[in-house]
């Protein structure tokens, strides 16, 4: 208890300068100003940003990309419940009840509930990562390559159960990411595999080039092919911000359960925010409605509340996995480890040791952001319903520019704009086909390190498969994959899974 | 057989194929034993794993009942060329192409460019707007990106010098 505390003093110290609270407040801004544009989820709005952050000093660096993701969370929510267009998958609960409120004209309300609720779970979130963070550390340090790689595994399967659609399709598309992870110099025989000759394809495809190509281009394009009434806004105005004593009452409950179930789940590999506002909404539907209670999706506050606390205590437990054993549970922690591995930090259970300031500026710095929220967009929300009703006729071609500057100040070369051009127009394919993109950034990421600890583990145990399922604590993460899978794809869960889906 | 899902077959076979190729490209470099993996070992295991995939979504594709949102649609090709045109065009102008002696026309003509291509990509392109669009893009992005955030682009054509 009183290392918690020591440890949150420390992180309050580095956070608490004016330079660091000018960047979480500069990330916040900036998330929610992209965030909240119709179509774009925290995964692209963070890829477009990165490049902001690399002149910055690393730990100036992740806070501002704390807040940025913050921020696009907290945005996407607010275009979810105002023109009923989720920017990610997370926020297509939001919209439900957030959206028919707004119709209803309690846009205010909704609005003001998702910013309590997250703030709240934010807190709680962080206050669990920063208990958690040290015994977990020590559980990362009983982990052989073996460990790891099986671990990867359970968490590849996890991103897998929630992805939206066919199973099949999400398997192969972490596959595929696994390939493309592949491509470039070889670490152990500096072969450089799949380069084609090409200098440039020696250091591997970057992950900003197909965050960008798959995510913003192929998002623009699809927008774009939409007839223009689908992007249809709805910024009547919104008066009266604050919700009502009764729907404090309401939605207080709601917020604990929502914040309760997020926690936990995120700290699941693959699990993260996701599940939790899916789990946290079919919670609430689960309860009794009070009498003269709104029924759910008709403009329930509790479903906006719940999930949208659930959304972010996940989001905040999610960073568990990847501070203590450098594991990227989804495609934004993804984007993290990239963000880290630019500023020469390697991500894993050292950093906290070899960099305490780092480890627990972060994780203050977090909570500073959600604090930061609140105190921003609760007040700005009349701005942000101004920014959606700029057609969008005027917003893509920023858009697009965002993207190409992003991509070329990676490493000042414009071969990343070829090939991002490249990955625009498979990001396209992947959109006609029906292949949720999310899993590929993850395998991109995850391939390299997955090969790493597969040669690894099957070098200590001389060629023998068995390794994986000897050891212990492996073979219990393996079956803790298996069982998922089983879980998903029995008759009863598997309906149910295609009904979750089909709600939005 | 009829086809139950457009979606399914076309993805399917882009697996498949891709898998394959990789299976094949894989192929080329040292296998090494399952003890001592060489750089084509794990490639060309997810390169199987990718085409037996590929091949298993293609079968799932046929079926007798078609299903209500497995239809491809057509293609937006023209947000599609526009797009990436525009994407394209704004790598030529601020890098320009050395090998066939394009020379750099630098960030300002880039984000010009750029704007008026992928405006072009909307369904009512208005030079009028377009010009606007470009003017409030090319001096926010030199204020915000090269004087704000010291990112390093060279601002102007080469005649004009750095």
């Amino acid at each position: 208890m009183t290392d918690l505390i020591d440890h949150l003093s420390l992180g309050f110290s580095v956070a608490f300068t004016m330079q660091n609270l000018l960047y979480a407040l500069l990330g916040c801004l900036l998330g929610t100003l992209i965030g909240v544009l119709p179509g774009l989820g925290p995964v692209t709005t963070i890829a477009m940003l990165l490049p902001a952050t690399y002149a910055l000093p690393p730990i100036a660096a992740l806070i501002m990309l704390a807040g940025i993701y913050y921020g696009a969370q907290y945005g996407g929510s607010t275009t979810a419940i105002l023109v009923n267009l989720p920017g990610e998958a997370s926020s297509v609960v939001t919209a439900l009840d957030g959206y028919a409120m707004a119709k209803k004209g309690r846009a205010g309300p909704a609005l003001a509930a998702a910013g309590i609720g997250s703030f709240f779970a934010g807190s709680v979130g962080t206050l669990v990562l920063a208990a958690f963070a040290v015994p977990l550390t020590e559980v990362a340090f009983m982990f052989g390559p073996a460990e790891y790689f099986s671990l990867m595994v359970l968490g590849l399967i996890g991103a897998v159960v929630l992805a939206s659609g066919s199973l099949l399709k999400a398997i192969a598309m972490i596959i595929l990411g696994l390939l493309f992870g592949m491509v470039g110099t070889d670490v152990n025989s500096g072969v450089a595999r799949f380069s084609f000759d090409i200098p440039e394809l020696t250091d591997g495809l970057g992950f900003i080039v197909i965050a960008m190509g798959v995510f913003g281009y192929g998002e623009i394009i699809q927008n774009l092919a939409k007839p223009e009434e689908e992007r249809a806004l709805n910024t009547k105005k919104v008066s009266g911000l604050m919700p009502t004593k009764e729907d404090f009452k309401a939605m207080m409950p709601a917020i604990l359960r929502g914040t309760a179930l997020g926690s936990a789940l995120g700290i699941l590999p693959g699990g993260g925010a996701l599940l939790s506002s899916f789990a946290a909404y079919t919670l609430e539907k689960k309860t009794k409605l009070k009498p003269g209670e709104v029924p759910f999706g008709q403009g329930n506050i509790r479903g906006v509340a719940a999930p949208e606390a659930a959304n972010n205590a996940g989001s905040q437990t999610s960073f568990i996995p990847l501070l203590t054993l450098g594991i990227p549970p989804n495609a934004v922690m993804a984007l993290m480890v990239g963000a880290m591995t630019i500023h020469n930090i390697q991500p894993g259970p050292q950093v906290m040791t070899s960099n305490p300031e780092l480890f627990w500026g972060l994780i203050a710095s977090m909570w500073i952001g959600n604090l930061m929220l609140v105190i921003l967009n609760l007040p700005l929300v009349g701005l942000w319903i101004k920014l959606l009703s700029v057609p969008y006729r005027w917003m893509f071609p920023a858009i697009v520019l965002f993207c190409a500057v992003g991509v070329y100040s990676t490493n000042n070369n414009t071969f990343d704009i070829w090939t991002t051009g490249m990955f625009g127009v498979v990001g396209y394919l992947f959109v006609k086909f029906g292949c949720e993109p999310a899993p590929l950034l993850l395998g991109l990421i995850l391939g390299p390190m997955m090969e790493e600890n597969l040669r690894r583990a099957m070098l200590l145990s001389r060629g023998d498969w068995g390794v994986f399922v000897t050891r212990p604590l492996s073979a219990s993460l393996l079956a803790v994959a298996a069982l998922l899978l089983l879980i998903v794809l029995s008759p009863s869960i598997k309906k149910k899974r295609e009904e979750a889906f089909v709600e939005d | 057989m009829a086809i139950k899902s457009q979606k399914d077959l076309l993805a399917g076979l882009m697996f498949g194929a891709t898998g394959l190729a990789f299976a094949l490209g894989a192929r080329e470099y040292d296998m090494g034993t399952s003890g001592r993996m060489g750089p084509g070992y794990f490639p060309l295991l997810l390169g199987v794993i990718l085409a037996v995939l590929g091949i298993l979504i293609t079968l799932q594709a046929f079926g007798s009942k078609p299903q209500p949102d497995g239809e491809i649609g057509h293609f937006a090709w023209r947000p599609l060329t526009f797009i990436i045109g525009a994407n394209l065009m704004f790598g030529v102008l601020l890098g320009g192409l050395p090998s066939i002696g394009i020379p750099a026309m630098g960030l300002i003509v880039a984000i010009i460019g750029l704007t008026f291509i992928s405006m072009l990509a909307g369904k009512d392109f208005c030079i009028k707007r377009a010009t606007m669009l470009s003017a409030i893009l090319a001096v926010g992005s030199y204020f915000v990106f090269v004087k704000m955030l010291g990112l390093t682009f060279q601002v102007w054509p080469w005649f004009i010098g750095a």
